[in-house]
């Protein structure tokens, strides 16, 4: 298939990404959002774009607020490089997504995948810690909405419409984040074993426990499984060795507490994307734990997952993927099995967001069409063919 | 409709013949619960804000799904215009009825339906009480946002108003825990957005619903995320000479990255107000002190012991001599029922009071409150605070004497000033009561014109026929145009899915 030339707009400041757009708009040129392009094929294929908006020289952090525990940040701001100038004050944007190559993530192409980490089990998804957004729509309109204090009911909670929304839209030029103290001083809880029922009832046990762990991972590769439970501050060894003791009672194997911990989250991180393959993302419940591993394995995938959450996502390598990915969506209907990664004739052959209820659909078309009337954001490639 | 001393401002739908509605009312939901009668309709002709009040044409109480539908359905063909209300107990006058619309009061839905611990995940209908969902998985579990009116506010209206409460600052809003919704759209369609299940595929129409003020259409069902109950929960009390002192804890306590389940301030004469009514003994001899830090760790039993230990000295190094810890259950409640009172126990210090609710940056507190302080002096009016200082959410209450010509006005001016003052320090007009009627002239001091024309996009997509709860939220009345721009054929509407408005 032949590819299509795509320009490249990398425009310095919102009021100069809300012109381009217009003029694109009034050219009906197919545009595609771009931050870090750590996540560029998410999505559907949709038309083929033209033109790409990138974010990159727009990549200030505008404020820190250490007391008030918010900040500003332009859209092209990478998250690395925004979590380290938390750090220094002892904050953090509580997202622990992977990265992507050269950890180039930016925070709107966070925004706009809504991708999470480990971390999504005490503080919630990208939803819950962005309380004000900027957008640049097709018509050339610069808005906002929401503010700059976490707590705020004024107007519509567009950052939330936005979150996810893969660039379909607008384009997300700024966003401003409710911060947490650091989490230091970790401490995790480990355990493995080669019996997913054991497994899947010692997590739910522990799902069930006021442990107020910061994360609380499940992780299943070829014949063996682990749970993961880290804790932060002054109490973590304590909560660790006594959510240990947790594991050894449901009759997990190779127990043990680990303080050295940053390598076992880089790992659970890693699982939820893959270089060559593909990963499918299962919204689900955490009682279908039990039928996600199983569904993993029938298919050679490895699934990681916050089992509190029933958010799973299973990695594929190797051959047939396409069968193997409908294998395992056909295994957990109806729950959405979102695909993430993949290379693009997996793509091409199979509907990346899988089915949604028409009436919601129905709805979802409606809130395109208002936001992006002349719909050259990435037409096709939101579900249902939005 | 009227409201005290400013001209009319709601909207009253045009006059004809209601009479083929209302039977098609009485068809959907059975005679016996369409109210057309004046003392009848008395009831429902304003929320928690008393000074907003008007008389729709019909009250409606439908007892299902179903019949919501019916009724909006109905609505719609009639192009009558509809509020939908639920407990009442909005602050903001969001669910005042339109005059000659209509009033779909859903108090009759209030089934739990389905509670499944082992997911964290309760189902209910909109009329169940907050405190019910609780009440629904308790003692293991809780349903963290708890408005202080938690006894009688219903689910349905804490998702139109995304309804906050003391413990919001370390476990977040109505919106974090509301996980699926089953929704009437203002066309009558019926909708399910979500479930069981986190971070559904599609555009995140449960983010945008939440908090939209009943403009976007009606929750006729909602999947709630509920968490374990924490297993240690410590409460104190700490009484200071000065509000200034009082946030200093605050920010030490923030800075220290300590996250309190609550952390409430009550400024003096809210201190005297509340005791009066609590008889809790926070008032001495000497009378009231200056401000009060209600200050509550829930959590793991050793990191809430280590942590309390440390809010305890950090009282102390700002200069509290008297700091109460609650011995057991029955204290911890007198506490918070101090706390809770005084909203309520302001009636008997003053006739009247209006009650604001702005936020600001946390740590523009002290600036903020000189500010109120000056605004009270130059109107020579008393404003008494009561705030969640964790997250800079102030409850100024404006006292007043009704009876007086012209103080009324006079303390929504202050009240309004104080708002600006808020806007000024960067934060927000309303922090949980929400914009309802009370507001909306202040919208365009927070959002500029293409700000508010992009939330009538989202307003359009649900409603383009302007009929859900439309004189509310937006400070002009807008209508919704046809969509702009050279007509594309949608994908949807090549597959038959929807139609183009």
């Amino acid at each position: 298939m032949a590819t299509q030339e795509v320009a490249t707009e990398r425009p310095g400041s919102p009021k100069e990404a809300a012109d381009l757009l217009r003029g694109l708009a009034e050219a009906k040129r197919v545009v595609r959002p771009r931050g870090g392009a750590t996540k560029l094929a998410w999505g559907g294929k949709g038309e083929p774009v033209s033109v790409e908006l990138e974010t990159g020289a727009m990549n200030r952090i505008l404020e820190h607020n250490e007391g008030d525990l918010t900040a500003v940040l332009e859209a092209g701001v990478s998250l690395g490089e925004a979590q380290a100038t938390f750090a220094e004050k002892g904050q953090m944007l509580a997202l622990d997504p992977p990265l992507g190559s050269d950890d180039a993530a930016t925070v709107g192409g966070l925004v706009a995948t809504a991708d999470s980490g480990p971390l999504r089990h005490r503080y919630g998804g990208v939803r819950d810690l962005v309380v004000g957004i900027s957008i640049a729509l097709s018509d050339g309109t610069l808005a906002k909405a929401g503010g700059k204090v976490i707590k705020n009911v004024a107007g519509y909670d567009l950052a939330k419409l936005f979150t996810g929304s893969y660039g379909t839209l607008g384009l997300i030029v700024g966003v401003n984040v409710r911060l947490h103290p650091l989490q230091t001083d970790t401490a995790t809880a480990m355990a493995s074993t080669e019996h997913p029922e054991r497994l899947t009832t010692a997590l739910a046990t522990l799902g069930r426990l006021p442990l107020e762990a910061g994360c609380l991972d499940v992780a299943w590769q070829g014949h063996r499984g682990q749970a993961l439970v880290r804790f932060a501050g002054a109490a973590a060894e304590h909560q660790a060795a006594t959510t240990a003791g947790h594991m050894r009672d449901a009759g997990l194997d190779e127990v043990e507490t680990v303080s050295d911990d940053a390598a076992l989250w880089a790992r659970q991180r890693d699982g939820q994307r893959s270089a060559a393959g593909a990963v499918l993302k299962v919204s689900g419940r955490t009682s279908d734990l039990g039928a996600a591993i199983g569904a993993a394995r029938d298919a050679d995938g490895a699934l990681v997952g916050r089992a509190a959450q029933g958010l799973y996502w299973i990695a594929f390598e190797g051959a047939e993927l396409t069968e193997r990915v409908a294998h395992v969506r056909s295994a957990l209907e109806p729950r959405a099995c979102v695909l993430l990664d993949a290379p693009d004739e997996l793509r091409t052959a199979i509907d990346p967001w899988g089915p949604v209820d028409p009436g919601a659909l129905a709805l979802m078309g409606r809130v395109k069409e208002r936001f992006d009337p002349a719909g050259i954001l990435r037409p096709g490639a939101f579900v249902g063919g939005i | 409709m009227s409201h005290t001393g400013e001209p009319a401002e709601l909207a009253e739908a045009p006059d004809r013949d209601l009479a083929p509605l209302v039977a098609e009312l009485r068809e959907a939901v059975g005679d016996e619960w369409v109210y057309t009668q004046e003392h009848q309709l008395r009831t429902y002709e304003s929320d928690g804000l008393l000074q907003y009040h008007s008389i729709p044409a019909a009250a409606v109480l439908p007892g299902s799904a179903e019949e919501t539908q019916a009724v909006v359905r109905a609505c719609a063909k009639a192009d009558v215009p509809w509020v939908a209300r639920g407990a009442g107990s909005g602050l903001s006058g969001g669910a005042v009825p339109i005059e000659k619309g209509v009033l779909i009061v859903m108090s009759r839905m209030k089934r739990v339906l389905d509670v499944d611990l082992a997911n964290q995940r309760v189902c209910v209908e909109p009329g169940v009480t907050n405190l019910a969902v609780t009440g629904a998985v308790a003692p293991d579990y809780f349903y963290p946002p708890d408005p202080s009116s938690q006894i009688v506010c219903s689910i349905g209206g804490n998702i139109a108003e995304n309804s906050g409460g003391a413990h919001c600052f370390k476990y977040g809003f109505t919106t974090n825990y509301v996980v699926g919704l089953e929704l009437v759209l203002p066309d009558g369609e019926l909708v399910q957005i979500g479930g069981k299940e986190l971070e559904p595929p599609g555009y995140d129409i449960l983010g945008a619903f939440v908090g939209s003020e009943g403009t976007l259409g009606v929750a006729t069902k909602a999947w709630l995320r509920v968490m374990p109950a924490p297993e240690s929960v410590k409460t104190l009390v700490a009484f200071f000479d000065t509000t200034r002192e009082a946030g200093e804890v605050v920010s030490q306590i923030v800075q220290a990255g300590v996250v309190p389940g609550a952390i409430e301030m009550m400024d003096k004469l809210a201190i005297e107000a509340a005791d009066a009514m609590s008889h809790a003994g926070w008032v001495g001899e000497d009378g009231p002190r200056g401000a009060a830090l209600l200050v509550e760790l829930d959590g793991a039993e050793r990191e809430c012991e280590a942590r309390f230990d440390e809010v305890v000295k950090m009282c102390e190094d700002c200069g509290s001599d008297d700091v109460r810890v609650a011995r057991d259950e029955t204290e911890r409640a007198l506490f918070w029922k101090s706390r809770k009172s005084a909203f309520p126990a302001m009636g008997r210090l003053s006739p009247n009071y209006f009650v604001q609710d702005g936020v600001i940056p946390r740590t523009k507190l002290p600036e903020v409150l000189e500010r109120m302080d000056e605004l009270a002096e130059e109107y020579g009016m008393r404003v008494a605070n009561v705030f969640h200082a964790g997250d800079g959410n102030l409850h100024p209450l404006v006292c007043y004497d009704g009876r007086v010509e012209g103080e009324a006005e006079r303390a929504e001016e202050l009240s309004g000033l104080i708002l600006e003052a808020c806007l000024d320090a960067g934060g927000s007009i309303t922090g949980e009561h929400g914009v309802g009627l009370d507001k909306k002239k202040h919208m365009p001091k927070m959002f500029d014109e293409p700000d508010l024309a992009t939330f009538q996009r989202l307003r359009c997509a649900f409603d383009p026929a302007g009929l859900a709860n439309p004189d509310k939220v937006m400070p002009t009345p807008r209508l919704c145009g046809e969509v702009p721009g050279p007509y594309r054929q949608h994908p949807l509407e090549a597959a038959g899915l929807a139609e183009r408005f």
